[in-house]
C-alpha cells in the first residue's frame, strides 16, 4: 500500500506528475493516494522531494539468500540442426554482463544429436555448457525442457537465466519462472548491471513500443528475461576460445509429458520468417489488388526479406494470416521495415515501430504511417515499387 | 464441458496518448476494452460449448470496473463470471497474477479447458497463461489457432504456429490453451444477451475469499518491480522526400545506400 506522510507533504504535486495511471494527486494541499488504481509501482515515491511517500510491502514469502545464486545462463535454441541467432546474440550479451558480475556464463543446450553445438557455444563466449542430449528431447515440449531446466537451475542456482523470446521461450520460460517461484521480464529489448546492488536492469517495451520499462528482480533468483532476436548483437566466434562440457542425463522423472507432438510442419515462408528478418516488405490496402501484392514480393526478393501484410491484406485475402504484423499479429523489429499502401492504423504500428529504418509510401501524405517513418515516400505504391525495385537492380547490376 | 476464460481489461491502444516529458500514458479519456485476444478465447469457449454443451465461466482480476468486461463476456453468451478484486491484488506481476487466478479456479472447481488469450496488449508479456498452468499442473499449449475435440470428448488436437510452421499436438483434459487471433472470428451480442448481461450478479472475489495467502498476491506476491518508465520518440529522424516518384526514389536509395543496407 502507498502510504501519504501528510506531515512531510508539502502538495508539491511532482508525485501528481510523475504517475502514469493518474493514481495520486493534490487535494487539499496534500498528496492523496486513488487505491483501486494505484498500481504500487513506486515511481512517485522515487520522485518525492520530500520523502513524504512510502510503499508499505511486506515481507515476500519466499525471502532467499541472494548471495548463493552465482553465473549467468544462457538457454540454447536449436531450430533444425542451427542454433537460433538469438542464442549467439544472449552469449555476446552475457560476456558483458559477466565482466561486471565477475560471473561464469553458462549455455544449456537441449535437444538430440547437439552435441557438435557445444564447441559453438564456448567460441561464442560459454565458459561451460551443460547439454541434455536425450531422444525424448528430440521435438519440443513445455513439460520436458521447463522440468529439466528448472531442476537445472535448482540445482546449480544461477543468479541470472536469460532465453530468447522466441516462440518456444515465450513458450516455456514462463514455466520455468512459476516453478521457480521467481521473476521474469519479456521481450527485454536491453540488459544491464546496476553499480550499487549488482541487479540486472531489465528493458522491455510495454504498450505495443510505446512505453518502455525497466525492471528489476530484488528479492527473488535467479533473475530471469527472455530477450527479443536481433536487438543484441552477436560477436565472432573466437575459435581458440577454451571451455568446459558438461553431459546430463536427465532423471526419467523429468521425462513425462502429457502432450504429445503428432506433426511438426515447415510452412513454406517467403524468405525468411518475419521474426527473424532483417527486412521486411508490408503490403497493406494500397495495393488494391491481389496482383500487385507481386511487387511487395519482387522487392522482397531482391533485398532478401520477406513479405509482411496489414490486417486489411489478410482480410482481402492476399497475403496468409500468419504474414500479419501488428496487435494481433507478429511483433517485428528488422533493420528495415518498408510499408507500402499501409495507411499506419495504431494496431499495424504497435507491431512494427521497433524497427530501426522504417520507409513508408503512401499516396496520402496526411497517413498516419508518416508519424513513425524515417523516411516517407508520397506517391501510389503501383508507381513507385516498381522505379525503385529498378533502381535496385540497376544498383546490384542486375 | 467446464471451461473458464481468463480476460483482462485493457486500454484500447486507440484512445492512449502518451506524454513524452513525463514518460508515461495519459489516462484521460482512455476507453476501457477487453484485450482483443480474449475475445478470440472467450469465442473458442463459446463454440465448444455451442458444441458440446457445458459452462463458460469469464474470471478476471483487475479494479471494479472490470466488472464491464465480465457483462460484457456474458451478452456474448459466457454463463458466469467471477471478478477478482481487492487493493490487495494491485501491483501484481505474472508471478502474483498466476497464483491468484489458480487460486481462483480452484475455488470454481474441477476445470476442463482453461482459455486465455495469447498475450495482453497491454504488459505483452505472454506469461501469465503458461504460468498460470504451471500452477494448476496443467498440460498446455500457447499460440493456438485451430482446435479441435477428439470423439472420446477428452482428447483434444491443437495447432501451435511457430516461427518456421506449425505443430499439430494432442493433449488430454484438463488443459489450458492460449489463442491466436486466427483461431475464430467473435461473435457479436445478442439483445436478449444484453440484457440478461446487464441484469446478471457478478460475484466480487477477494483474497480472502479464494483463500490466498497475503503474502503471494499483489506488489508483496510480486518478484519484479519496476525502476522506471519512458516514452520513446521518433520525430527526431522523420524525413520526407519531396518530389517527383524518380526524385523520392533515388533520395530513398542514396539513404539506403549510407545506412549499408544496399
Amino acid at each position: 500500500m502507498l502510504k501519504v506522510d501528510t506531515e512531510k507533504c508539502t502538495g508539491c504535486g511532482e508525485c501528481e506528475e510523475s504517475c502514469t495511471f493518474d493514481a495520486i494527486f493534490v487535494k487539499d494541499g496534500v498528496a492523496v493516494v486513488d487505491h483501486d488504481v494505484c498500481t504500487l509501482c513506486g515511481i512517485c515515491v522515487d520522485g518525492c522531494p520530500e520523502g513524504a511517500l512510502e510503499l508499505h510491502v511486506e515481507a515476500g514469502a519466499f525471502a532467499t539468500d541472494l548471495s548463493s545464486w552465482k553465473g549467468i545462463w544462457v538457454v540454447a535454441e536449436c531450430r533444425g540442426g542451427d542454433l537460433a541467432s538469438v542464442t549467439l546474440e544472449l552469449l555476446a550479451k552475457s560476456r558483458e554482463l559477466a565482466a561486471e558480475l565477475d560471473a561464469e556464463v553458462t549455455a544449456v543446450l537441449m535437444g538430440q544429436g547437439i552435441e557438435s553445438k557445444a564447441r559453438e557455444l564456448i567460441f561464442h563466449g560459454a565458459d561451460r555448457v551443460l547439454i541434455v542430449d536425450h531422444p525424448e528431447l528430440a521435438t519440443f515440449t513445455d513439460e520436458v525442457y521447463g522440468n529439466i531446466l528448472s531442476d537445472l537451475a535448482k540445482r546449480e542456482r544461477p543468479e541470472i537465466i536469460l532465453a530468447g523470446a522466441t516462440a518456444m521461450g515465450r513458450s516455456y520460460i514462463p514455466r520455468v519462472a512459476t516453478i521457480l517461484e521467481t521473476g521474469l521480464t519479456a521481450d527485454c529489448t536491453g540488459l544491464d548491471i546496476r553499480s550499487k546492488d549488482k541487479a540486472l536492469l531489465q528493458t522491455r517495451p510495454a504498450f505495443g513500443g510505446n512505453l518502455l520499462a525497466t525492471i528489476v528482480c530484488p528479492e527473488h533468483r535467479p533473475q530471469m528475461a527472455t530477450v527479443r532476436p536481433h536487438v543484441m548483437k552477436a560477436k565472432a566466434p573466437d575459435p581458440v576460445r577454451k571451455g568446459e562440457v558438461i553431459r546430463i542425463v536427465p532423471r526419467k522423472s523429468l521425462l513425462g509429458h502429457k502432450v504429445q507432438v503428432l506433426e511438426s510442419v515447415k510452412e513454406q515462408a517467403e524468405g525468411p520468417n518475419l521474426s527473424e528478418a532483417d527486412i521486411i516488405v508490408t503490403a497493406g490496402r494500397g495495393f488494391e489488388q491481389e496482383k500487385n501484392v507481386e511487387l511487395a514480393r519482387e522487392l522482397a526478393d531482391l533485398l532478401e526479406g520477406t513479405v509482411g501484410s496489414t490486417r486489411a491484406a489478410v482480410d482481402a485475402g492476399w497475403l496468409s494470416s500468419r504474414t500479419q504484423i501488428g496487435q494481433t499479429g507478429v511483433t517485428v523489429s528488422p533493420k528495415l521495415y518498408i510499408a507500402c499502401g499501409v495507411s499506419g492504423a495504431i494496431q499495424h504500428i504497435v507491431g512494427m515501430q521497433g524497427s530501426e529504418i522504417i520507409v513508408a509510401i503512401n499516396k496520402d501524405a496526411e497517413a498516419p504511417i508518416f508519424d513513425v517513418t524515417t523516411y516517407g515516400l508520397v506517391g501510389d505504391v503501383k508507381e513507385i515499387l516498381p522505379l525503385l525495385i529498378k533502381r535496385i537492380q540497376k544498383e546490384r547490376g542486375l | 464441458m467446464n471451461i473458464v476464460v481468463c480476460i483482462k481489461q485493457v486500454p484500447n491502444a486507440k484512445t492512449v496518448r502518451y506524454d513524452t516529458e513525463k514518460g508515461t500514458l495519459v489516462r484521460e479519456g482512455v476507453e476501457a476494452i477487453i484485450n482483443p485476444f480474449d475475445f478470440h478465447a472467450l469465442e473458442a469457449g463459446l463454440h465448444l460449448k455451442d458444441a458440446y454443451g457445458g459452462e463458460v465461466t469469464v474470471l478476471s482480476m483487475g479494479p471494479p470496473q472490470a466488472e464491464n468486461a465480465l457483462r460484457e463476456s456474458l451478452s456474448l453468451g459466457a454463463d458466469k463470471g467471477v471478478l477478482l478484486s481487492d487493493r490487495a491484488f494491485a501491483g501484481a506481476d505474472t508471478l502474483a497474477t498466476t497464483y491468484t487466478l489458480a487460486k481462483a479456479i480452484e475455488k470454481l472447481g474441477p476445470v476442463d479447458l482453461v482459455l486465455c488469450g495469447k498475450q495482453a496488449i497491454d504488459g505483452d508479456t505472454a506469461q501469465v497463461g503458461p504460468g498460470l498452468a504451471a500452477r494448476l499442473g496443467l498440460p498446455y499449449v500457447t499460440c493456438v489457432n485451430a482446435l479441435s475435440v477428439m470423439d472420446d470428448e477428452k482428447t483434444i488436437q491443437v495447432r501451435r504456429i511457430n516461427e518456421d510452421g506449425y505443430d499439430i499436438l494432442e493433449l488430454e483434459m484438463p488443459a489450458l490453451l492460449t489463442v491466436l487471433a486466427s483461431i475464430n472470428t467473435p461473435r457479436l451480442p445478442s439483445l436478449k444477451g444484453k440484457m440478461m448481461a446487464g441484469k446478471a450478479e457478478i460475484p466480487i472475489w477477494d483474497a480472502e475469499g479464494i483463500g490466498a495467502k497475503p503474502s503471494m498476491v499483489g506488489l508483496t506476491g510480486s518478484a519484479t518491480r519496476v525502476v522506471s518508465t519512458w516514452v520513446p520518440t521518433f520525430e527526431a529522424r522523420r524525413e520526407m522526400f519531396g518530389g517527383s516518384a524518380e526524385e523520392q526514389v533515388d533520395a530513398l536509395v542514396s539513404r539506403l545506400k549510407a545506412a549499408g543496407i544496399l
